[in-house]
């Protein structure tokens, strides 16, 4: 960040001298919200009991049930559906889609001896969700139990948090003409509400999810990768990404692999939301710019009536 | 001050062969409006859960907001550097940017899912969004626009009600109402007319910020934190190119002689105003040390060369040239390479940037995107020729009509 700071004072010595008013003022807007940027991160910090749950992908066997819970849960479950569904799809790398809020894909090993990986996509539940920065009309939020999620009475159908999310999980109803929503996990938030835990942790026959604090699950994970270090990569994915998910994995192979997207421990929204904060700082730039603008149009207009005095 | 052009209504024949090939074009594009509506999203487009974004957002709403930004540009010239050589551009680029922008607005309406929910940012607000900031700015600007076009309006039918004298009864208060509404307008005009600026510079610079957010999605060769300082600084060079093609367009359309003097000396300004931009995109490439990726050829690496050598370099090297600055031929020829350079940019930065890591194939317009994209241009276009033979926009070469076209602070000045 600091290195584009430089970059703008460089340039600003390079700047044309006519015209520069308009200039002047754009760099002057540009360069409160640069000086934002170093102070990059949401200001917003998640409650500290937050729940989440801890994915072991070592024990998972690929069984699909959980898919079956899940849309059983949310009233997905279509009449020739069966509960334990057959697994014709399970090397096909699917995504959640608006008919079903997790899926389970199986990664083939490399090595042929060892075993393939199954994994358990779905919302992550960000802690700094970007879906929620982008937003335009605030429909999703990131609740107190952790649990990010839509709300169907705002939303406009613009789809920029599906732009925004970095686990590409938001799902569009494109087929749908008149209500499309936005259909993502909802961490069974109702259930949970009640008192039980989500449909997927609670079917599971492997008790590949475990669903807590998310601060004991950190410590869960932590121990089980120090006690099997031959069983695990040492890595808890979710624990830092992207500013730490409410939904976290380990497993033994490598997550690039199992095609876990990449990120940096910097919270997602950072940058823009420094930028946007930058640039209406209590509306200073703009009520200057304006005040700028102002005065030129008033030097100016004088000038010419000065030129046209001295003409006459 | 050119007392020689005044602008008028023109008074040329509506349909052309040229005219009727736009109205084609523009049932066609309102065809599949229609089958959007009806059907969604889905049965129109190629967006997918992997590209939820597609041409309508590329172009028709961030390019159709770039390449309105003659409007402010001009007005910063007309206006708050009063101008007056340039007077005769501030009308057209006003119209150009009052009916972009309504296309903007109607774009957004037919790719968002819920369009009857298009209200909402007005009420739920979002401030960490850009895309909140962009939506609202639009709103406002848009409205700024209308009222900054009401004088034309007044200027048209005060004199019409005044010289058919008809319905007699209705004429006096109707007479009274526009020239309130006039003389009102021209006293806080230089309100609206600033305001215009700053929201210009605000949404044009956050159209940026949108996608700053899709973090590694997004190819590096335009994910940079300074892409809301290159949007801006784009916007600000196509603006002049854009009044500079509209007008010499419209004048071989409607038969006028090309307003040279002017578009020459608006031509002039347009090299230094490139080079920033250059200067910024360049710079921001090495800092960033992205020209790793223009080694080989990809099609980001070679989207990229084009957008930069085609649609900046060459043209700010053209613009340099007197030849180029003297000739309608050249001078339309350099303002289109900007003008494509700045349509390609918004296209890389919103479609060929954007790889979302799930996807199977990569996103390509339907004929259905395509089509509604282009039916919007050429309603765009034809509201325009509507526009301009109704209300005076367009200088014509006349010497009795004086125009209201000056706005300054009111005040004293000794």
């Amino acid at each position: 960040m600091k290195r584009d700071l430089s970059l703008k004072s460089d340039d600003k010595k390079n700047v044309h001298p006519r015209r520069t008013f308009l200039k002047t003022a754009l760099l002057t807007t540009a360069a409160v919200a640069a000086r934002e940027v170093v102070h990059a991160g949401p200001s917003r910090i998640p409650p500290a009991d937050r729940m989440g749950v801890l994915v072991d992908l070592t024990a998972c066997v690929g069984c699909r049930s959980c898919e079956a819970a899940c849309k059983k849960a949310h009233g997905l479950l279509k009449g020739s559906d069966s509960l334990v569904p057959s697994d014709i799809h399970i090397s096909e790398h699917r995504r959640p889609n608006p008919q079903s809020l997790t899926v389970v894909n199986e990664y083939k090993s490399a090595n042929a001896a060892s075993h393939s990986t199954f994994v358990k996509v779905q919302c992550m539940h960000c802690d700094y969700p970007s879906c929620e920065s982008a937003c335009i009309v605030g429909a999703i939020t990131k609740k107190e139990g952790g649990e990010v999620l839509w709300d169907g009475d705002k939303c406009i159908g613009c789809r920029y948090c599906m732009v925004a999310c970095p686990f590409q999980i938001p799902s569009f109803q494109f087929d749908t003409a008149l209500k499309p929503d936005i259909v993502k996990c909802d961490f069974c938030f109702q259930r949970r509400n009640e008192g039980r835990v989500p449909a997927c942790v609670e079917i599971c026959p492997m008790e590949v999810m475990t669903y807590g604090r998310r601060s004991t699950l950190l410590e869960i994970a932590g121990k089980k990768i120090e006690n099997y270090p031959e069983r695990y990569n040492g890595h808890i994915y979710g624990e830092l990404e992207a500013g730490g998910t409410s939904w976290m994995y380990i497993a033994k192979a490598d997550f690039k692999e199992l095609q876990f997207p990449d990120l940096k421990k910097e919270p997602m929204p950072g940058t823009s939301e420094s930028i946007q904060h930058g640039i209406f700082a209590y509306f200073v730039p703009p009520i200057s710019l304006y005040a700028l603008l102002g005065g030129l149009m008033w030097i100016s207009k004088n000038r010419s009536t000065s030129e046209e005095e001295m003409g006459e | 001050m050119n007392a020689h052009t005044a602008p008028q209504a023109l008074n040329n024949k509506f349909l052309t062969p040229g005219v009727l090939v736009l109205i084609v074009l523009a049932v066609n594009g309102l065809a599949f409006v229609f089958a959007r509506i009806l059907f969604g999203i889905g049965a129109v487009t190629n967006l997918n859960d992997q590209y939820p974004w597609g041409l309508w957002i590329g172009v028709d709403v961030a390019a159709g907001v770039a390449l309105a930004a003659g409007g402010f540009t001009s007005a910063a010239l007309g206006h708050v550097m009063q101008r007056e050589d340039y007077h005769a551009i501030v009308r057209p680029a006003l119209l150009t940017a009052m009916l972009g922008y309504t296309f903007v607005a109607i774009g957004v309406v037919i790719d968002i899912g819920r369009w009857y929910y298009v209200w909402h940012p007005i009420f739920m607000w979002n401030g960490n969004s850009p895309l909140f900031e962009v939506g609202i700015c639009v709103i406002i600007y848009m409205t700024v626009l209308y009222i900054e076009f009401l004088p034309i309006v007044t200027e048209r039918f005060m004199g019409r009600v005044h010289l058919k004298g008809f319905l007699s009864f209705l004429t006096r208060p109707l007479e009274r109402l526009l020239s309130l509404l006039d003389r009102a307008l021209g006293k806080t005009m230089f309100l609206f007319i600033i305001a215009g600026i700053v929201l210009s510079t605000l949404h044009q610079s956050s159209l940026g910020t949108l996608m700053i957010i899709a973090g590694p999605k997004m190819h590096p060769l335009w994910q940079t934190p300074v892409l809301p300082l290159l949007f801006l600084l784009s916007a600000v060079a196509v603006g002049f190119p854009m009044v500079i093609f509209e007008s010499l367009l419209a004048s071989r359309s409607f038969g006028l002689k090309p307003e040279m003097s002017i578009l020459s000396k608006l031509g002039r300004m347009i090299a230094p105003l490139l080079g920033i931009y250059l200067a910024f995109k360049i710079g921001d490439m090495v800092i960033r040390e992205t020209f790793i990726y223009l080694t080989k050829p990809t099609t980001a690496s070679v989207m990229f060369t084009i957008e930069v050598v085609v649609g900046v370099i060459i043209p700010l090297r053209m613009f340099l040239s007197r030849t180029v600055l003297r000739s309608p031929l050249w001078l339309f020829v350099a303002s289109s390479l900007v003008i494509l350079g700045v349509l390609l940019n918004r296209i890389n930065t919103f479609i060929v940037a954007y790889t979302p890591p799930y996807a199977v194939k990569s996103y390509f317009p339907s004929v259905g995107e395509i089509s509604v994209t282009i039916g919007f241009v050429s309603l765009l276009v034809l509201a325009y020729r509507v526009a301009v033979m109704i209300f005076p926009v367009i200088g014509v070469h006349k010497a009795f009509v004086t125009p209201i076209s000056k706005y300054s602070i009111r005040g004293s000045v000794k």
